[in-house]
Protein backbone atom coordinates (compact mmCIF):
# COMPACT_ATOMS: atom_id res chain seq x y z
CA UNK A 1 0.00 0.00 0.00
CA UNK A 2 1.83 3.23 -1.21
CA UNK A 3 0.88 6.32 -0.08
CA UNK A 4 -1.29 7.67 -2.71
CA UNK A 5 -2.12 10.81 -0.89
CA UNK A 6 -1.83 14.33 -2.40
CA UNK A 7 -1.76 18.28 -0.62
CA UNK A 8 -3.21 20.01 -3.64
CA UNK A 9 -4.11 23.90 -3.11
CA UNK A 10 -3.88 23.02 0.63
CA UNK A 11 -6.90 20.30 0.43
CA UNK A 12 -6.19 16.70 1.09
CA UNK A 13 -6.41 14.27 -2.21
CA UNK A 14 -7.14 10.83 -0.67
CA UNK A 15 -5.59 10.18 -4.02
CA UNK A 16 -4.70 11.92 -6.64
CA UNK A 17 -8.45 11.08 -8.83
CA UNK A 18 -10.86 12.94 -9.84
CA UNK A 19 -13.73 12.78 -11.50
CA UNK A 20 -13.68 15.11 -14.42
CA UNK A 21 -16.18 18.04 -15.32
CA UNK A 22 -19.45 17.43 -17.03
CA UNK A 23 -18.31 13.35 -17.13
CA UNK A 24 -20.07 13.18 -13.71
CA UNK A 25 -22.93 15.28 -13.27
CA UNK A 26 -22.91 16.68 -9.81
CA UNK A 27 -21.76 12.59 -8.56
CA UNK A 28 -25.31 11.16 -7.80
CA UNK A 29 -25.66 8.79 -10.59
CA UNK A 30 -22.40 7.67 -10.31
CA UNK A 31 -22.48 7.05 -6.22
CA UNK A 32 -25.69 4.83 -7.23
CA UNK A 33 -23.20 2.21 -8.39
CA UNK A 34 -20.24 2.66 -6.48
CA UNK A 35 -19.00 4.73 -3.28
CA UNK A 36 -17.77 8.22 -5.04
CA UNK A 37 -16.02 9.24 -1.99
CA UNK A 38 -13.55 7.10 -2.78
CA UNK A 39 -12.83 9.54 -5.32
CA UNK A 40 -9.64 12.56 -4.57
CA UNK A 41 -12.56 15.26 -5.51
CA UNK A 42 -15.40 15.18 -8.27
CA UNK A 43 -15.48 18.57 -10.41
CA UNK A 44 -19.11 19.43 -10.85
CA UNK A 45 -20.75 19.71 -14.26
CA UNK A 46 -19.36 22.85 -16.07
CA UNK A 47 -21.70 25.78 -14.33
CA UNK A 48 -22.50 28.98 -16.08
CA UNK A 49 -24.47 32.18 -14.20
CA UNK A 50 -27.80 31.56 -15.68
CA UNK A 51 -28.86 27.98 -15.79
CA UNK A 52 -28.54 26.42 -19.59
CA UNK A 53 -30.62 24.37 -21.61
CA UNK A 54 -27.74 23.15 -23.91
CA UNK A 55 -27.35 22.97 -28.08
CA UNK A 56 -30.27 21.09 -29.80
CA UNK A 57 -29.28 18.27 -31.90
CA UNK A 58 -26.84 15.58 -31.75
CA UNK A 59 -24.76 15.39 -28.51
CA UNK A 60 -22.81 12.76 -29.01
CA UNK A 61 -20.63 11.10 -31.45
CA UNK A 62 -17.93 8.59 -30.97
CA UNK A 63 -14.90 8.24 -33.31
CA UNK A 64 -12.11 5.48 -33.06
CA UNK A 65 -11.19 5.45 -29.62
CA UNK A 66 -13.07 9.10 -29.06
CA UNK A 67 -16.52 10.84 -27.82
CA UNK A 68 -17.40 13.88 -29.42
CA UNK A 69 -19.80 16.01 -27.27
CA UNK A 70 -21.87 19.08 -27.91
CA UNK A 71 -23.63 19.13 -25.19
CA UNK A 72 -23.32 23.14 -24.92
CA UNK A 73 -23.02 23.29 -21.06
CA UNK A 74 -26.71 22.18 -19.59
CA UNK A 75 -26.87 23.25 -16.41
CA UNK A 76 -28.95 24.30 -13.36
CA UNK A 77 -26.53 28.13 -12.64
CA UNK A 78 -24.74 28.83 -9.93
CA UNK A 79 -27.85 29.71 -7.89
CA UNK A 80 -29.03 26.41 -7.80
CA UNK A 81 -26.07 24.55 -7.58
CA UNK A 82 -24.97 26.52 -4.79
CA UNK A 83 -28.72 25.60 -3.14
CA UNK A 84 -29.11 22.30 -4.32
CA UNK A 85 -26.41 20.44 -5.82
CA UNK A 86 -23.49 21.73 -3.86
CA UNK A 87 -24.85 19.82 -0.79
CA UNK A 88 -25.64 16.27 -2.78
CA UNK A 89 -21.82 16.72 -3.88
CA UNK A 90 -20.70 17.62 -0.01
CA UNK A 91 -22.07 14.98 1.32
CA UNK A 92 -19.85 12.13 -0.40
CA UNK A 93 -16.43 12.99 1.77
CA UNK A 94 -14.41 13.53 -0.98
CA UNK A 95 -13.01 17.48 -2.43
CA UNK A 96 -15.82 19.38 -4.24
CA UNK A 97 -14.48 21.59 -7.63
CA UNK A 98 -17.00 23.63 -9.08
CA UNK A 99 -16.68 24.15 -12.77
CA UNK A 100 -17.39 27.70 -13.58
CA UNK A 101 -17.82 28.95 -17.25
CA UNK A 102 -18.61 31.93 -18.41
CA UNK A 103 -19.55 34.23 -21.62
CA UNK A 104 -18.70 37.77 -20.34
CA UNK A 105 -16.30 38.58 -17.38
CA UNK A 106 -18.79 39.91 -15.61
CA UNK A 107 -20.79 36.14 -15.97
CA UNK A 108 -17.19 35.11 -14.04
CA UNK A 109 -16.82 37.62 -11.69
CA UNK A 110 -20.54 37.19 -10.42
CA UNK A 111 -20.08 33.42 -10.29
CA UNK A 112 -17.33 33.44 -8.40
CA UNK A 113 -18.44 35.81 -5.51
CA UNK A 114 -21.44 33.57 -5.06
CA UNK A 115 -19.64 30.63 -5.12
CA UNK A 116 -16.50 32.43 -2.11
CA UNK A 117 -19.34 32.23 0.22
CA UNK A 118 -19.96 28.41 -0.69
CA UNK A 119 -18.45 24.95 0.53
CA UNK A 120 -16.61 24.12 -3.06
CA UNK A 121 -12.86 23.24 -2.26
CA UNK A 122 -11.58 24.63 -5.09
CA UNK A 123 -13.32 26.85 -8.31
CA UNK A 124 -11.81 25.17 -11.61
CA UNK A 125 -12.33 28.48 -14.18
CA UNK A 126 -13.19 27.20 -17.31
CA UNK A 127 -11.83 29.30 -19.94
CA UNK A 128 -11.93 26.84 -22.70
CA UNK A 129 -15.51 25.25 -23.32
CA UNK A 130 -15.53 24.86 -27.29
CA UNK A 131 -19.37 24.50 -27.41
CA UNK A 132 -20.68 27.55 -26.67
CA UNK A 133 -20.86 30.04 -29.46
CA UNK A 134 -20.50 33.08 -27.76
CA UNK A 135 -17.32 33.68 -26.18
CA UNK A 136 -16.18 30.51 -23.81
CA UNK A 137 -13.87 29.29 -25.50
CA UNK A 138 -12.31 32.55 -26.87
CA UNK A 139 -10.51 33.51 -22.96
CA UNK A 140 -8.83 30.18 -23.66
CA UNK A 141 -7.24 30.85 -27.02
CA UNK A 142 -5.27 34.30 -26.70
CA UNK A 143 -2.85 34.29 -23.81
CA UNK A 144 -3.56 38.55 -23.24
CA UNK A 145 -7.51 38.33 -22.82
CA UNK A 146 -6.73 34.77 -20.35
CA UNK A 147 -4.82 36.86 -18.37
CA UNK A 148 -7.18 39.26 -17.63
CA UNK A 149 -9.62 37.33 -17.29
CA UNK A 150 -8.01 35.22 -14.78
CA UNK A 151 -6.38 38.68 -13.28
CA UNK A 152 -9.80 39.89 -12.20
CA UNK A 153 -11.39 36.74 -11.18
CA UNK A 154 -8.35 36.59 -8.92
CA UNK A 155 -8.86 39.67 -7.24
CA UNK A 156 -12.16 38.58 -6.44
CA UNK A 157 -11.75 34.84 -5.85
CA UNK A 158 -11.40 33.69 -1.93
CA UNK A 159 -11.48 30.11 -3.21
CA UNK A 160 -7.99 28.00 -4.25
CA UNK A 161 -8.69 29.18 -8.44
CA UNK A 162 -7.55 26.67 -11.07
CA UNK A 163 -7.69 27.34 -14.14
CA UNK A 164 -8.62 24.83 -16.68
CA UNK A 165 -6.45 25.50 -20.18
CA UNK A 166 -8.22 24.30 -23.44
CA UNK A 167 -5.81 22.37 -25.89
CA UNK A 168 -6.78 24.83 -28.60
CA UNK A 169 -4.96 27.56 -27.02
CA UNK A 170 -2.58 29.56 -29.60
CA UNK A 171 0.76 28.41 -27.21
CA UNK A 172 -0.03 26.08 -24.40
CA UNK A 173 3.31 27.56 -22.33
CA UNK A 174 2.67 31.05 -23.03
CA UNK A 175 -0.66 30.59 -22.02
CA UNK A 176 0.12 28.52 -19.08
CA UNK A 177 2.48 30.77 -17.68
CA UNK A 178 -0.24 33.77 -18.12
CA UNK A 179 -2.45 32.21 -16.21
CA UNK A 180 0.53 31.65 -13.14
CA UNK A 181 1.05 35.44 -13.84
CA UNK A 182 -2.40 36.48 -13.29
CA UNK A 183 -2.15 34.27 -10.08
CA UNK A 184 -3.90 30.91 -10.82
CA UNK A 185 -3.02 28.76 -7.79
CA UNK A 186 -3.29 25.79 -10.29
CA UNK A 187 -4.13 24.58 -13.85
CA UNK A 188 -6.08 21.83 -15.07
CA UNK A 189 -5.70 20.62 -18.82
CA UNK A 190 -6.53 19.86 -21.43
CA UNK A 191 -10.41 20.12 -22.24
CA UNK A 192 -11.77 18.53 -25.12
CA UNK A 193 -9.76 19.27 -28.42
CA UNK A 194 -12.09 21.18 -31.18
CA UNK A 195 -13.50 18.77 -33.69
CA UNK A 196 -15.61 18.12 -36.50
CA UNK A 197 -17.62 15.18 -37.96
CA UNK A 198 -19.96 14.96 -41.16
CA UNK A 199 -22.59 13.28 -42.19
CA UNK A 200 -22.06 12.64 -45.52
CA UNK A 201 -25.39 11.05 -46.66
CA UNK A 202 -27.00 14.49 -45.20
CA UNK A 203 -24.38 16.80 -46.42
CA UNK A 204 -24.27 18.31 -43.57
CA UNK A 205 -22.21 18.40 -40.03
CA UNK A 206 -23.33 16.42 -37.70
CA UNK A 207 -23.47 18.60 -35.20
CA UNK A 208 -25.57 22.16 -35.41
CA UNK A 209 -22.76 24.05 -33.95
CA UNK A 210 -20.34 22.47 -36.51
CA UNK A 211 -17.76 21.82 -34.22
CA UNK A 212 -17.43 20.19 -31.03
CA UNK A 213 -15.26 18.66 -28.59
CA UNK A 214 -13.15 15.40 -28.75
CA UNK A 215 -12.30 13.43 -25.65
CA UNK A 216 -10.90 9.95 -24.70
CA UNK A 217 -7.87 7.53 -25.79
CA UNK A 218 -7.69 9.30 -29.00
CA UNK A 219 -6.50 12.74 -27.48
CA UNK A 220 -4.19 11.08 -24.68
CA UNK A 221 -0.31 11.38 -26.32
CA UNK A 222 -1.88 14.82 -27.49
CA UNK A 223 -2.99 16.17 -23.71
CA UNK A 224 0.07 14.27 -22.18
CA UNK A 225 2.11 16.67 -24.10
CA UNK A 226 0.57 19.60 -23.38
CA UNK A 227 0.64 18.49 -19.46
CA UNK A 228 4.37 17.81 -19.77
CA UNK A 229 4.72 21.38 -21.61
CA UNK A 230 2.37 23.30 -18.84
CA UNK A 231 4.18 21.85 -15.93
CA UNK A 232 7.73 22.68 -17.14
CA UNK A 233 6.35 26.65 -18.06
CA UNK A 234 4.96 27.22 -14.52
CA UNK A 235 5.49 26.60 -10.48
CA UNK A 236 2.23 26.15 -9.84
CA UNK A 237 0.43 22.83 -9.66
CA UNK A 238 -0.96 20.98 -12.57
CA UNK A 239 -3.78 18.91 -12.89
CA UNK A 240 -3.42 16.74 -15.48
CA UNK A 241 -6.24 14.87 -17.77
CA UNK A 242 -7.14 14.03 -21.67
CA UNK A 243 -8.10 10.00 -22.35
CA UNK A 244 -6.96 8.57 -19.28
CA UNK A 245 -8.51 5.40 -18.99
CA UNK A 246 -6.49 3.52 -16.86
CA UNK A 247 -3.85 3.30 -14.20
CA UNK A 248 -0.74 3.31 -16.81
CA UNK A 249 -2.19 6.41 -17.95
CA UNK A 250 -2.69 8.52 -14.88
CA UNK A 251 0.87 6.91 -14.32
CA UNK A 252 2.72 8.45 -17.72
CA UNK A 253 0.32 12.11 -16.53
CA UNK A 254 1.68 12.27 -13.35
CA UNK A 255 5.09 11.58 -14.12
CA UNK A 256 4.55 14.43 -16.83
CA UNK A 257 3.81 16.71 -14.01
CA UNK A 258 0.59 16.63 -12.71
CA UNK A 259 -0.04 16.46 -9.34
CA UNK A 260 -3.18 15.08 -9.95
CA UNK A 261 -5.44 13.82 -12.81
CA UNK A 262 -8.88 13.66 -13.78
CA UNK A 263 -10.99 10.88 -15.42
CA UNK A 264 -13.41 11.58 -17.95
CA UNK A 265 -14.80 9.71 -20.77
CA UNK A 266 -13.36 6.62 -19.12
CA UNK A 267 -16.17 7.02 -16.94
CA UNK A 268 -18.78 6.35 -19.94
CA UNK A 269 -16.68 3.09 -21.07
CA UNK A 270 -17.06 1.66 -17.39
CA UNK A 271 -18.77 3.47 -14.84
CA UNK A 272 -16.59 2.44 -12.20
CA UNK A 273 -13.23 3.59 -14.45
CA UNK A 274 -11.88 6.15 -11.91
CA UNK A 275 -11.83 2.87 -8.48
CA UNK A 276 -9.65 1.10 -11.16
CA UNK A 277 -7.36 3.30 -11.32
CA UNK A 278 -6.71 4.26 -8.93
CA UNK A 279 -6.29 0.20 -7.57
CA UNK A 280 -3.82 0.08 -10.71
CA UNK A 281 -1.85 3.19 -9.51
CA UNK A 282 -1.59 1.61 -6.34
CA UNK A 283 -0.26 -1.91 -7.68
CA UNK A 284 2.49 0.05 -10.24
CA UNK A 285 3.70 1.92 -7.38
CA UNK A 286 4.13 -1.28 -5.21
CA UNK A 287 5.55 -3.51 -8.15
CA UNK A 288 8.11 -0.27 -8.67
CA UNK A 289 8.73 -0.17 -4.94
CA UNK A 290 7.38 3.16 -4.53
CA UNK A 291 6.61 4.47 -1.22
CA UNK A 292 4.67 7.82 -2.20
CA UNK A 293 3.25 8.97 -5.43
CA UNK A 294 4.97 12.26 -4.98
CA UNK A 295 8.20 10.69 -5.66
CA UNK A 296 7.05 10.34 -9.68
CA UNK A 297 5.34 13.45 -9.75
CA UNK A 298 7.17 15.59 -13.11
CA UNK A 299 10.15 13.30 -12.71
CA UNK A 300 10.10 14.16 -16.89
CA UNK B 1 -30.01 -2.94 -7.11
CA UNK B 2 -28.08 -2.08 -9.82
CA UNK B 3 -25.56 -5.14 -11.67
CA UNK B 4 -22.00 -3.49 -12.81
CA UNK B 5 -19.60 -6.12 -13.66
CA UNK B 6 -18.50 -9.02 -16.24
CA UNK B 7 -20.46 -11.96 -17.31
CA UNK B 8 -20.39 -15.02 -19.00
CA UNK B 9 -22.42 -14.93 -22.33
CA UNK B 10 -24.69 -17.34 -22.50
CA UNK B 11 -26.04 -17.32 -25.65
CA UNK B 12 -25.72 -14.47 -28.68
CA UNK B 13 -28.05 -15.53 -30.74
CA UNK B 14 -28.96 -14.69 -34.35
CA UNK B 15 -32.64 -14.10 -35.09
CA UNK B 16 -32.79 -12.79 -38.25
CA UNK B 17 -31.39 -10.50 -40.72
CA UNK B 18 -29.35 -8.18 -38.34
CA UNK B 19 -31.45 -8.65 -35.23
CA UNK B 20 -29.51 -10.93 -32.66
CA UNK B 21 -30.15 -11.73 -29.03
CA UNK B 22 -27.85 -11.92 -26.16
CA UNK B 23 -28.17 -13.43 -22.74
CA UNK B 24 -26.75 -13.31 -19.86
CA UNK B 25 -27.53 -14.27 -16.45
CA UNK B 26 -28.28 -12.05 -13.74
CA UNK B 27 -30.38 -12.35 -10.13
CA UNK B 28 -31.87 -8.73 -10.01
CA UNK B 29 -35.20 -8.71 -11.48
CA UNK B 30 -35.64 -5.78 -13.95
CA UNK B 31 -38.61 -3.60 -14.91
CA UNK B 32 -40.48 -4.20 -18.08
CA UNK B 33 -38.83 -0.89 -20.56
CA UNK B 34 -35.63 -0.47 -18.79
CA UNK B 35 -31.99 -1.53 -20.31
CA UNK B 36 -28.70 -2.22 -19.73
CA UNK B 37 -25.20 -0.39 -21.00
CA UNK B 38 -23.41 -3.56 -22.74
CA UNK B 39 -19.85 -3.63 -23.95
CA UNK B 40 -17.62 -6.37 -24.95
CA UNK B 41 -13.97 -6.37 -24.75
CA UNK B 42 -13.59 -7.09 -28.13
CA UNK B 43 -12.52 -4.99 -30.93
CA UNK B 44 -11.76 -1.39 -31.34
CA UNK B 45 -14.93 0.62 -30.01
CA UNK B 46 -15.31 2.43 -26.52
CA UNK B 47 -18.93 3.24 -25.36
CA UNK B 48 -21.15 0.61 -23.93
CA UNK B 49 -24.33 0.46 -25.61
CA UNK B 50 -27.78 0.47 -24.79
CA UNK B 51 -29.84 -2.32 -24.90
CA UNK B 52 -33.40 -3.24 -24.03
CA UNK B 53 -34.75 -6.17 -21.71
CA UNK B 54 -35.96 -8.35 -24.31
CA UNK B 55 -37.67 -10.97 -21.59
CA UNK B 56 -36.33 -12.13 -17.97
CA UNK B 57 -36.86 -15.47 -16.65
CA UNK B 58 -35.20 -18.14 -14.08
CA UNK B 59 -32.29 -15.44 -14.16
CA UNK B 60 -31.81 -15.30 -17.90
CA UNK B 61 -31.32 -11.44 -18.68
CA UNK B 62 -32.68 -11.65 -22.99
CA UNK B 63 -31.31 -8.52 -24.22
CA UNK B 64 -32.39 -8.00 -28.25
CA UNK B 65 -30.74 -5.65 -30.67
CA UNK B 66 -29.80 -4.85 -33.95
CA UNK B 67 -26.44 -4.59 -35.66
CA UNK B 68 -26.66 -0.92 -36.52
CA UNK B 69 -22.69 -0.35 -36.55
CA UNK B 70 -19.69 -0.57 -35.26
CA UNK B 71 -20.48 -1.38 -32.01
CA UNK B 72 -23.39 -3.29 -32.37
CA UNK B 73 -21.49 -5.25 -34.97
CA UNK B 74 -18.70 -6.10 -32.62
CA UNK B 75 -21.43 -7.27 -29.74
CA UNK B 76 -22.59 -9.53 -32.18
CA UNK B 77 -19.35 -11.29 -32.87
CA UNK B 78 -18.83 -12.31 -29.45
CA UNK B 79 -19.05 -15.92 -28.13
CA UNK B 80 -20.79 -18.12 -26.06
CA UNK B 81 -18.82 -17.86 -22.60
CA UNK B 82 -17.07 -14.82 -23.54
CA UNK B 83 -17.31 -12.82 -20.98
CA UNK B 84 -18.91 -8.99 -21.42
CA UNK B 85 -19.43 -5.71 -19.51
CA UNK B 86 -23.21 -5.53 -18.04
CA UNK B 87 -24.51 -2.60 -16.11
CA UNK B 88 -28.03 -2.12 -15.10
CA UNK B 89 -30.92 -1.93 -15.27
CA UNK B 90 -31.18 1.59 -16.06
CA UNK B 91 -33.94 3.94 -16.86
CA UNK B 92 -37.40 4.46 -15.26
CA UNK B 93 -39.35 1.51 -17.23
CA UNK B 94 -43.26 1.14 -17.17
CA UNK B 95 -45.13 1.99 -13.94
CA UNK B 96 -47.59 -1.27 -14.57
CA UNK B 97 -49.68 -0.19 -11.49
CA UNK B 98 -50.95 2.68 -14.09
CA UNK B 99 -51.63 0.20 -16.76
CA UNK B 100 -54.85 -0.55 -16.51
CA UNK B 101 -58.22 -1.02 -19.05
CA UNK B 102 -58.26 -1.72 -22.34
CA UNK B 103 -54.63 -1.61 -23.38
CA UNK B 104 -53.06 -1.48 -27.00
CA UNK B 105 -49.17 -2.31 -27.18
CA UNK B 106 -47.64 -0.91 -30.38
CA UNK B 107 -44.58 -1.93 -31.73
CA UNK B 108 -42.43 -1.47 -34.83
CA UNK B 109 -38.81 -3.08 -36.07
CA UNK B 110 -36.44 -3.67 -33.62
CA UNK B 111 -38.66 -1.23 -31.27
CA UNK B 112 -40.83 -4.50 -30.05
CA UNK B 113 -37.93 -5.41 -27.94
CA UNK B 114 -39.12 -4.30 -24.59
CA UNK B 115 -42.52 -5.02 -25.15
CA UNK B 116 -42.14 -8.72 -24.88
CA UNK B 117 -41.12 -8.57 -21.50
CA UNK B 118 -44.08 -5.58 -20.99
CA UNK B 119 -46.63 -7.82 -22.17
CA UNK B 120 -45.41 -10.44 -20.09
CA UNK B 121 -45.95 -8.36 -17.31
CA UNK B 122 -49.51 -6.94 -18.08
CA UNK B 123 -50.60 -10.31 -19.52
CA UNK B 124 -53.52 -10.43 -17.29
CA UNK B 125 -54.56 -7.45 -18.53
CA UNK B 126 -54.89 -8.84 -22.71
CA UNK B 127 -53.50 -6.03 -24.25
CA UNK B 128 -53.69 -5.98 -28.05
CA UNK B 129 -50.24 -6.27 -30.12
CA UNK B 130 -49.92 -4.94 -33.37
CA UNK B 131 -46.19 -5.12 -34.57
CA UNK B 132 -45.08 -3.74 -37.74
CA UNK B 133 -41.86 -4.78 -39.72
CA UNK B 134 -40.26 -3.63 -42.82
CA UNK B 135 -40.35 -7.31 -44.50
CA UNK B 136 -38.99 -9.88 -42.40
CA UNK B 137 -40.33 -10.03 -39.08
CA UNK B 138 -39.03 -11.76 -36.10
CA UNK B 139 -39.42 -12.49 -32.29
CA UNK B 140 -43.45 -12.50 -32.62
CA UNK B 141 -43.98 -16.14 -31.25
CA UNK B 142 -42.76 -14.83 -28.23
CA UNK B 143 -46.05 -12.57 -27.94
CA UNK B 144 -48.29 -15.62 -27.76
CA UNK B 145 -50.23 -17.65 -26.42
CA UNK B 146 -52.09 -15.22 -23.73
CA UNK B 147 -52.69 -12.66 -26.23
CA UNK B 148 -55.52 -11.33 -27.05
CA UNK B 149 -55.21 -10.34 -30.28
CA UNK B 150 -51.69 -10.14 -32.48
CA UNK B 151 -51.55 -7.90 -35.47
CA UNK B 152 -48.08 -8.15 -37.19
CA UNK B 153 -48.16 -5.61 -40.31
CA UNK B 154 -45.13 -5.70 -42.71
CA UNK B 155 -44.59 -3.07 -45.67
CA UNK B 156 -44.18 -5.37 -48.49
CA UNK B 157 -47.21 -7.35 -46.90
CA UNK B 158 -44.55 -10.95 -47.19
CA UNK B 159 -46.20 -11.30 -43.46
CA UNK B 160 -49.24 -10.60 -42.06
CA UNK B 161 -51.21 -7.02 -43.42
CA UNK B 162 -49.46 -4.88 -45.97
CA UNK B 163 -48.40 -1.63 -44.78
CA UNK B 164 -47.99 0.57 -41.91
CA UNK B 165 -48.40 -0.28 -38.41
CA UNK B 166 -49.92 2.66 -37.70
CA UNK B 167 -53.13 2.02 -40.42
CA UNK B 168 -54.12 -0.67 -38.40
CA UNK B 169 -54.92 1.01 -35.35
CA UNK B 170 -57.78 2.58 -34.19
CA UNK B 171 -56.60 4.62 -31.01
CA UNK B 172 -60.18 5.27 -29.61
CA UNK B 173 -60.70 1.60 -29.32
CA UNK B 174 -58.04 1.44 -25.88
CA UNK B 175 -57.68 3.39 -22.21
CA UNK B 176 -53.73 3.01 -23.04
CA UNK B 177 -51.39 2.55 -25.86
CA UNK B 178 -47.94 2.16 -25.07
CA UNK B 179 -45.75 2.29 -28.35
CA UNK B 180 -41.71 1.76 -29.18
CA UNK B 181 -40.20 1.34 -32.94
CA UNK B 182 -39.23 4.27 -35.41
CA UNK B 183 -39.79 7.85 -34.50
CA UNK B 184 -41.83 8.51 -37.20
CA UNK B 185 -44.32 5.76 -35.77
CA UNK B 186 -44.40 6.89 -32.37
CA UNK B 187 -45.08 10.76 -33.75
CA UNK B 188 -47.99 9.23 -35.04
CA UNK B 189 -49.48 7.28 -32.20
CA UNK B 190 -48.26 9.97 -30.10
CA UNK B 191 -50.20 12.54 -31.61
CA UNK B 192 -53.71 10.24 -32.39
CA UNK B 193 -53.94 9.42 -29.26
CA UNK B 194 -53.57 13.03 -28.02
CA UNK B 195 -56.22 14.09 -30.10
CA UNK B 196 -58.49 11.91 -28.87
CA UNK B 197 -57.43 11.69 -25.45
CA UNK B 198 -55.99 8.67 -25.29
CA UNK B 199 -53.57 7.90 -22.24
CA UNK B 200 -50.23 6.70 -24.14
CA UNK B 201 -46.77 6.17 -22.97
CA UNK B 202 -43.68 6.14 -25.69
CA UNK B 203 -40.51 4.13 -25.08
CA UNK B 204 -37.99 6.42 -26.53
CA UNK B 205 -34.25 6.46 -28.11
CA UNK B 206 -30.95 7.99 -28.32
CA UNK B 207 -27.09 8.21 -28.73
CA UNK B 208 -26.06 7.81 -24.78
CA UNK B 209 -22.71 7.56 -23.28
CA UNK B 210 -23.13 7.48 -19.76
CA UNK B 211 -26.49 5.71 -19.62
CA UNK B 212 -26.93 6.65 -16.09
CA UNK B 213 -28.22 10.17 -16.15
CA UNK B 214 -24.49 11.98 -15.78
CA UNK B 215 -23.46 13.38 -19.48
CA UNK B 216 -26.40 14.77 -20.76
CA UNK B 217 -25.97 13.54 -23.86
CA UNK B 218 -29.21 11.85 -24.55
CA UNK B 219 -31.69 14.65 -23.58
CA UNK B 220 -34.70 15.04 -25.55
CA UNK B 221 -37.25 18.63 -25.15
CA UNK B 222 -40.12 17.83 -23.35
CA UNK B 223 -42.98 20.18 -22.51
CA UNK B 224 -41.53 20.07 -19.18
CA UNK B 225 -38.37 20.98 -20.03
CA UNK B 226 -35.02 19.04 -20.64
CA UNK B 227 -35.33 15.42 -19.67
CA UNK B 228 -32.95 12.63 -20.11
CA UNK B 229 -33.80 9.50 -22.07
CA UNK B 230 -31.22 6.91 -19.85
CA UNK B 231 -32.52 8.10 -16.36
CA UNK B 232 -35.99 10.02 -16.71
CA UNK B 233 -37.10 7.74 -19.33
CA UNK B 234 -36.49 5.90 -21.94
CA UNK B 235 -40.48 5.45 -20.97
CA UNK B 236 -42.47 9.53 -21.18
CA UNK B 237 -46.06 9.62 -20.91
CA UNK B 238 -47.17 11.18 -24.23
CA UNK B 239 -48.37 14.42 -22.90
CA UNK B 240 -45.15 15.41 -21.65
CA UNK B 241 -43.91 15.02 -24.92
CA UNK B 242 -43.42 17.35 -27.86
CA UNK B 243 -44.72 15.93 -31.09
Amino acid sequence: MANLKVDFLGKVFKNPVVAASGTFGFGEEYNDIYDVGLLGGISSKGLTLKSKQGNEGIRLWETPMGLMNSIGLQNPGVESFISREINIMKQYKTNVIANLGGNTLDDYLIGVKLLNDSEVDIIELNISCPNVKEGGMAFGIKADIAYNTVKAVREICRKPLMVKLSPNAESIPEMAAACEEAGADALSLINTINAMAIDIYARKSVFNNYYAGLSGPAVKPIALRMVHQSAKAVKIPVCGMGGISSGVDAIEFIMAGASIIQVGTANFVKADSCLDIIKELDEFLDSQGIRDIKEITGII
Amino acid sequence: MMKNDMSKIIENKHICDNIFELVVLSDIVPLPGQFYMIKGLNGDYLLPRPISVHNYQDGKLRLLYRVSGHGTDQISRMKVNDNIQVLGPLGNGFDIALLNGKIAIVGGGIGIAPLLYLMKNIESKKPDVYLGFKDETFCLEGFGPNRNELIVVTEDGNTGHKGYVTDFINVKDYDIVITCGPEIMMEKIIRACLEKNVEVYASMEKRMACGVGACLGCVINTKNGNKRVCKDGPVFNGTDLTV
